[in-house]
């Protein structure tokens, strides 16, 4: 038997839906029937990578232009968490975000680099005249 | 952002109403924190007792206030992280930079 969840969910370009789809990923996590490890601290880390990812789209991607939406779609096993983020933007270069070197001091960019420590696989590629932020943890 | 605020002699004391700080309070919470700055005031203790969640936009907005106390040669000062945001100044390396401390009269002792 298969224990598998799969949420997908639309929403404006507003980052008032944050704490929802936040606690979506949480209540989620708490729905996984054999997940053996601290279920607490993944459901803490999923609300988080949603919200920076999502915080990413709005802002960055789609310039916090009200007209535009924001796709999640989470598929959630007993293996791994597959995390799906489209935005309606022009798109961003994960690679140079990523290279770019914090200070401890700096207020901005701490997101993507929260994303890379606490995601196995993060990409973010072209589909269908939308980008997409892909984000998979292995669970073991 | 809900907050409350307490003067203690010359540190204000600001406890935080909300569960989340994220990208849709944090900014408020700076223009909140930058007006308290124009009166003079430089001295923060920010007592996150109430917030249960953080996210790299909240982060953000208490190290603008730091930056902003510490070049006003004032300082601003943690108190009450519950674990689970506790583990964000760790993993973001935070806790290097801020003072935290277990309680608001912890924090204000040391002033």
């Amino acid at each position: 038997m298969t224990d598998k969840v799969e949420v997908d969910i639309t929403i404006p370009n507003q980052t008032r839906y944050l704490g929802l789809i936040g606690r979506i990923g949480e209540d989620l996590v708490h729905s996984l029937g054999r997940y053996t490890g601290d279920r607490e601290e993944l459901a803490y880390h999923l609300n988080l990578v949603l919200t920076e990812a999502i915080t990413n789209a709005i802002c960055h991607a789609n310039e916090n232009d009200p007209d535009k939406q924001i796709q999640i779609q989470i598929s959630a096993s007993e293996t791994s968490l597959k995390i799906k983020v489209f935005d309606e933007g022009e798109g961003f270069d994960l690679a140079e975000l990523t290279a770019c070197d914090m200070q401890d001091t700096d207020e901005c960019g701490r997101g993507i680099h929260i994303i890379h420590r606490l995601m196995d696989n993060v990409k973010y590629h072209r589909s269908n005249n939308r980008n997409v932020l892909e984000m998979i943890k292995k669970l073991h | 952002m809900q907050l409350k605020t307490e003067e203690i002699g010359d540190v204000v004391l600001i406890e935080i109403e909300e569960e989340r700080m994220d990208a849709h309070n944090s900014g408020t919470f700076k223009e909140q924190m930058l007006a308290l700055f124009d009166e003079g005031k430089c001295n923060l203790i920010i007592d996150l007792s109430a917030v249960r969640f953080v996210d790299s936009s909240g982060l953000g907005a208490l190290v603008s206030g730091f930056k902003n106390a510490s070049a006003r040669e004032g300082s601003l000062k943690l108190s009450g992280l519950q674990p689970q945001v506790r583990s964000m100044f760790e993993l973001t390396r935070l806790h290097r930079v801020f003072e935290i401390f277990a309680s608001v009269e912890e924090a204000q002792e040391s002033f």
